[in-house]
């Protein structure tokens, strides 16, 4: 019954074998040991497991290991490269878009798929396009500026201020 | 949440995935965009004892125009709808609807025959293809049979899809004239089921009269379903808002909604009122701009 | 602006600066339970009951024993043998851990499945078959209070009804007589729905019980490490386990907001599994365990009543409250306040009598409940007052903010003593209220509303003014299970100048590894770069009753401050030695001392704590090393005024927060980035149990939304673009003159939506509206005024 799988993780190859049953979040986690992406729920509600699969943000709560088979996957650990920080990263962090730091790899998978089709987006697009992720420290507010100051570091444009706006 | 164990197989054609489905009976199901199977299976409400994973199968993911029909491939993920540009510039239910249904992961995987072929009242493409007066296209091995969406939904989670088949390809009569559609939901919150939801579909005569309207409902019945005698009262007439008013009560009255933690019936009845008056409105409205 | 003492290198109080905790959660680094992997091992699931009410008839572990890869299957039995199957909760009831014969709500936990891995586990406990015979669940608060109700829990000796304790308040017949005479009295029913915290992460553990060193290294979400030991050790001393046995590890928490203080039955069963089999456990929970089992917050019953003038001089409240608290009182407030803080109920005015009394009752629901993102209690307070204040505004046709500001206690006017006995610190209830009044726009808001009234529109302005009461406690009135609520804090400076401070709370999020560095970078001018801050491990913190009700910056905060002054001070003897003056000649500056009037002469914090190791004056102990616990002399009383402006559809009911402006006054600020991302995510909070989320039980007992399928936590979507601002009336008596934030925010936001919902439909003929006010209840209330006509 079980099979064989072979999916690239943040860009090495990892053959595992699997039962058809078993979801991809849990293979890599406790199969691969990358435990970046996280469980929060169990009804694909709360994005905590985003990944991006082939560059699809996905909840890899709901998508079973199996059909990651043949696949290119980026966790939270591949964001990072030799030059430094991904510019979300930055921006999460520049912007205080988080606080107990659950949340924040889903939600930072999600923000990176959202900005590479909608570089520009305002402020109702970000918040749209992160319905699929729940955060329940921040508030959004920091989350929505961490992404446009995202965006501004991808294009080389001016950086918004990081300063928190407290009259 | 763990499912219980299955097997798995993910064919290269859709000859195997029918010949799977007759070998392994009535337990096997087929896995599409997966994003409302694996949550039930997980939760154990339902239990296949054999998945057949059909995302291998090329050629049944597409939009196109042809023969006077939109034809979408049943594999089509609603992330595709979403942005296909034929879609944006004419068929605008499909923005309004895409935008409502959970969230932009789950429209990554999910796909338009699987929301179909899913067959909850809940969903809400069956109020968009009554709308638009779609057919289905079902294949099996007998080969292929096209059925019509008013006899496509045949109870809770029950469709024309028999066992042994799969769903391939939604067939839309294409927009032309003064056509117009719109789509929305009341939600608890984004991404929830609806309340109650509503799908209209015009199309606006030369001398300003409807010549062409559908319009379905979204869970405020035990099956997805169309508001016949609203469209009765708006084909032919002149779309003023006596008749777009009457329309929306007919609405109001011929569903059959019951009560849940989303509302009560009355309280359903009103939301179908309200937004058939809204998305007629809206539907006109793009109508006009159109053509 | 916010003046800064110290310069931005050193980044003392005041600065903005960047988290120090975030390198390791924006890059996949945190280490949260289910991320802890153990040699062997074995893992557990929860057989739950599907009944709310029953007897327990037989459990047959038979078929899933056979499953390969079950270990065991423990039940309540098993754990009566070790005399483990009952345990207390923080308010000295008594909790099952596993049923020997009766379950008391739905989803309790009925058996354990210990397996090699989390997926047999599952198997296994689809494959235990538990008999029940169901029995009438009671889960109308009230009718528990009946005297013909069954008994819910004959198992507590002499129990002839469900009544839990009765607490009272005030000068009850000063009160009445204000009441009987008044020109005007507004009274209200109103609930505080059951809720529940949902952070993202579920609770979960790691037992591990080492048999050779008889020793036990317990991984588990707690925001009380310190506490949770003591607990284990009270419990299990008699199995051999005693305290210096135990070591507590809060590894990082993905979110607490109260619901991780509690021991859940599931940790107590981990624990007696690893002890037992000598195997690491590991045990997390699902979301729908999350949201059907572990405690809830709120579920107040108030019936609340304001007296006072006709011209709008509020006189006396009296608030009189049924708790529900499900089949056990499973709070965790301090010992001696059963209601929590809720006698903070009295609010920001100026009034001289109030009674408020409590009864708690059992019903056939889960134990709780806890402080969600509140000091206990107060959220329901200040729910009760504020809602009061504008009903009275609206009775005697006062504006909700002119009323406010006539009723404020003045800023004169503290310490101010409450007719409920608090003696608030400091405030300036005024000034806040009017900057939220000026940014917001307040006046041209209130002509617009007239302008959309006459087209038909529905618009809405709420305002709350709240006084929070934060920062348990003073030792002589608080304490957990008899530990005073005292906090800690120990920094060791390295001969090089740079730290480490170690302390009894635990983070969940709150930026401790930031703030705490900050405060000792303020009073020690070392770069709060260079300052590490640890917490959650037992074994190497100093004891503390840990992080809950805003309670860490007012305690352990101090005591960070307390302890910095301790090494001051003995940095300043080491100094005037290595300088050759007297201490009296010297004067501080942050990072150095120096001699008055010789500003050239100095030594920095560097030199002298170097000197502390190499060269220290004769007779004085080496190191650089302080601990302090903190116990303080008052709570603190953190403010805020909050304006929300809604726009409600007139035909579907929908209610969208078109703005909302929160001006909170929590004392001196140490990052303001961080108090303003506190008060963000608190807001969010607040928006969430006023229109959506609320835990629903139907009359059988069975919960009807126990997954984030159908519990709405907001996304950002429904999360408004908040607008936050501050005023500043620092504690007199607190070391910085800081308050806490945490809280504020989910306290106040709630009152000021309802009063705008409520302000956009009053002239409908609506007074009130239960929380969470969502468009369908909306509905029901102006239909049954006649709004939608009779063809709606």
């Amino acid at each position: 019954m079980k099979k064989n799988i072979t999916f690239k993780v943040n860009g090495t190859e990892h053959s595992v074998e699997v039962e058809p049953r078993e979801l991809l979040i849990h293979v890599i986690r406790e199969k691969i040991s990358m435990t970046g992406s996280h469980i929060g729920c169990d009804t694909s509600s709360c994005g905590a497991c985003t990944i991006l699969v082939d560059g699809k943000s996905a909840k890899s709560c709901t998508l079973l290991a199996v059909q990651a088979n043949g696949k290119e996957i980026t966790t939270v650990e591949g964001l990072a490269t030799a030059e430094g920080l991904h510019p979300i990263q930055e921006g999460f962090h520049l912007n205080h878009a988080l606080h107990c730091g659950f949340c924040t790899p889903g939600m930072m998978m999600r923000a990176i798929e959202m900005l590479e089709k909608n570089p520009n987006p305002t402020e109702e697009e970000i918040r749209w396009g992160i319905a699929g992720n729940l955060c329940r420290c921040t508030g959004y507010n920091n989350i929505v500026k961490a992404i446009q100051w995202a965006s501004a570091k991808m294009q080389d444009k001016e950086l918004p201020s990081t300063e928190p706006e407290f009259v | 949440m763990i499912a219980e164990n299955f097997n798995y197989d993910a064919p290269s054609t859709l000859e195997e995935a029918i010949a799977l489905l007759h070998q392994y009976g009535d337990d096997a199901k087929i896995l599409a965009g997966g994003h409302s199977l694996v949550p039930m299976m997980k939760l154990r409400f339902a239990s296949p004892t054999h998945l057949i994973d059909i995302n291998n199968i090329p050629g049944l993911s597409y939009i196109k125009e042809e023969d006077g029909l939109l034809k979408i491939g049943a594999m089509t993920k609603e992330v595709e709808v979403e942005e296909s540009e034929i879609i944006k510039n004419k068929y605008h239910i499909f923005g309004d609807a895409t935008k409502l249904i959970a969230d932009p992961q789950v429209r990554n995987f999910g796909t338009l025959g699987g929301n179909l072929a899913h067959g909850d009242a809940a969903n809400d493409h069956p109020a968009v293809m009554f709308a638009l007066g779609a057919s289905v296209e079902i294949t099996g091995n007998q080969g292929k049979r096209t059925v019509p969406i008013d006899e496509f939904f045949h109870g809770f989670y029950m469709t024309a899809v028999q066992h042994g088949e799969v769903l391939t390809e939604i067939q839309i009569p294409a927009a032309s004239g003064n056509y117009g559609s719109a789509y929305h939901k009341a939600e608890r919150k984004v991404g929830d089921y609806a309340t109650a939801g509503v799908a209209a579909m015009v199309q606006i005569g030369a001398d300003g009269r409807c010549t062409k309207v559908g319009i379905g409902l979204t869970n405020v019945n035990s099956v997805p379903m169309r508001a016949s005698r609203s469209e009765e009262a708006l084909l032919g007439s002149d779309l003023s808002e006596a008749v777009i008013n009457q329309a929306a009560q007919y609405a109001s009255e011929d569903c059959n909604p019951s009560a849940d933690l989303r509302g009560d019936e009355d309280y359903k009845r009103h939301l179908v009122k309200v937004i058939t008056k809204r998305m007629l409105n809206l539907a006109i409205s793009r109508a006009k701009n159109q053509g | 602006m916010i003046k800064c003492k110290t310069s931005k290198e050193i980044g003392g109080m005041g600065h903005s600066k960047k988290r120090k905790e975030d390198a390791r959660f924006i890059q996949g680094k945190g280490n949260y339970v289910d991320d802890i992997k153990l040699p062997g091992m074995l893992y557990m699931d929860i057989v739950r009951s599907p009944y709310a009410y029953a007897k327990i008839k037989s459990i047959d572990a038979t078929k899933a024993l056979e499953i390969p890869g079950v270990i065991a299957v423990v039940t309540g039995k098993d754990l009566e043998k070790y005399n483990l199957h009952w345990m207390p909760t923080l308010m000295s009831d008594t909790q099952m851990v596993l049923p020997t014969d009766t379950v008391m709500y739905q989803s309790q936990e009925v058996a354990a499945v210990i397996a090699t891995d989390r997926y047999v586990a599952r198997d296994g406990k689809e494959a235990v078959v538990v008999d029940y015979e169901p029995m009438k669940p009671l889960m109308d608060p009230f009718k528990a209070m009946d005297e013909e109700a069954p008994v819910l829990r004959p198992d507590k000796e002499g129990k002839t009804d469900n009544h839990i304790w009765h607490w009272e308040v005030g000068d009850k017949e000063k009160t009445a007589d204000i009441f009987n005479s008044a020109d005007v009295v507004v009274k209200q029913q109103m609930h505080i729905p059951r809720i529940h915290v949902a952070s993202i992460e579920t609770c979960g553990c790691v037992a591990a019980y080492d048999k050779v060193e008889n020793h036990l290294t317990m991984y588990m979400t707690t925001q009380a490490p310190h506490a949770i030991r003591t607990v284990i050790a009270l419990v299990a001393g008699h199995v051999g386990l005693t305290e210096e046995k135990i070591r507590v590890i809060s590894p990082d928490i993905g979110g607490g907001f109260g619901g991780k203080v509690p021991v859940y039955p599931g940790y107590v069963i981990a624990i007696a599994v690893s002890f037992l089999t000598g195997a690491p456990i590991k045990w997390i929970e699902d979301r729908s365990e999350n949201l059907q089992a572990d405690s809830f917050a709120r579920d107040y019953h108030i019936t609340a009543e304001m007296a006072g003038t006709s011209d709008g001089k509020i006189q006396a409240t009296r608030f009189k409250v049924l708790a529900d608290h499900g089949y056990t009182d499973a709070s965790a407030n301090p010992s001696k306040f059963p209601t929590g803080l809720f006698s903070i109920g009295t609010g920001s005015y100026d009034y001289g009598a109030a009674y408020m009394e409590a009864d708690a009752v059992y019903t056939n629901k889960p134990p709780g409940g806890v402080a969600y993102r509140c000091s206990f209690r107060v959220t329901e307070a200040v729910h009760a007052i504020e809602r009061m204040t504008d009903m009275f505004a609206k009775k005697v046709g006062k504006d909700p903010a002119q009323l406010r500001m006539e009723n404020f206690i003045k800023k004169e006017q503290f310490p101010w003593a409450s007719p409920t006995g608090w003696s608030y610190d400091s405030g300036d209830y005024h000034a806040g209220l009017k900057l939220a009044m000026d940014t917001v726009g307040y006046d041209e808001l209130r002509k617009e509303q007239l302008e959309l009234r006459k087209e038909g529109k529905l618009m809405g302005i709420g305002i709350s003014t709240f006084t929070e009461v934060v920062g348990a406690g003073p030792a002589k009135d608080f304490d957990i299970l008899g530990i005073k609520m005292f906090d800690s804090a120990e920094i060791r400076v390295h001969p090089t100048g740079k730290a480490i401070a170690r302390f009894g709370t635990k983070s969940q999020g709150q930026g401790h590894e930031t703030t705490y560095a900050q405060i000792i970078a303020e009073e020690l001018g070392i770069p709060m770069e260079h300052i590490q801050i640890e917490e959650g491990d037992t074994d190497t913190a100093p004891y503390g009753l840990g992080t809950y009700a805003s309670r860490s910056t007012p305690t352990a905060g101090a005591a960070a401050a307390m302890a910095a002054r301790k090494l001051r001070d003995k940095a300043k003897k080491i100094a005037a030695h290595l300088m050759e003056v007297s201490e009296q000649d010297l004067e501080w500056e942050p990072g150095k001392f120096f001699v008055k009037g010789a500003p050239e002469k100095s030594k920095t914090i560097q030199e002298i704590v170097f000197a502390a190791y190499t060269n220290h004056p004769e007779g004085m102990e080496g190191g650089f090393e302080a601990t302090h616990y903190y116990d303080p002399p008052n709570l603190t009383f953190p403010s805020g005024a909050y304006i929300c402006i809604v726009d409600v559809d007139p035909d579907t009911c929908d209610i969208k927060v078109r703005r909302f402006v929160a001006i909170d006054d929590c004392g001196n600020i140490i990052n303001p980035m961080i108090v303003q991302g506190q008060v963000h995510g608190g807001l969010t909070q607040g928006i969430a149990p006023a229109m959506y989320e609320e835990l629903i039980y139907d009359e059988a007992g069975n919960i009807l939304n126990g997954t984030f399928m159908d519990y709405l936590v907001p996304t950002a979507v429904e999360s408004p673009s908040w607008e936050t601002g501050h005023t500043v009336t620092p504690a007199p008596h607190h070391p910085i003159g800081a308050k806490g934030v945490g809280e504020s925010p989910t306290v106040g936001a709630p009152p000021a939506i309802v009063n705008a919902i409520v302000d956009a439909v009053h002239h409908l003929g609506i007074d009130h509206l239960e929380i969470p006010v969502t468009p369908f209840k909306l509905y029901k209330a102006l239909k049954a005024k006649g709004y939608f006509g009779d063809n709606a």
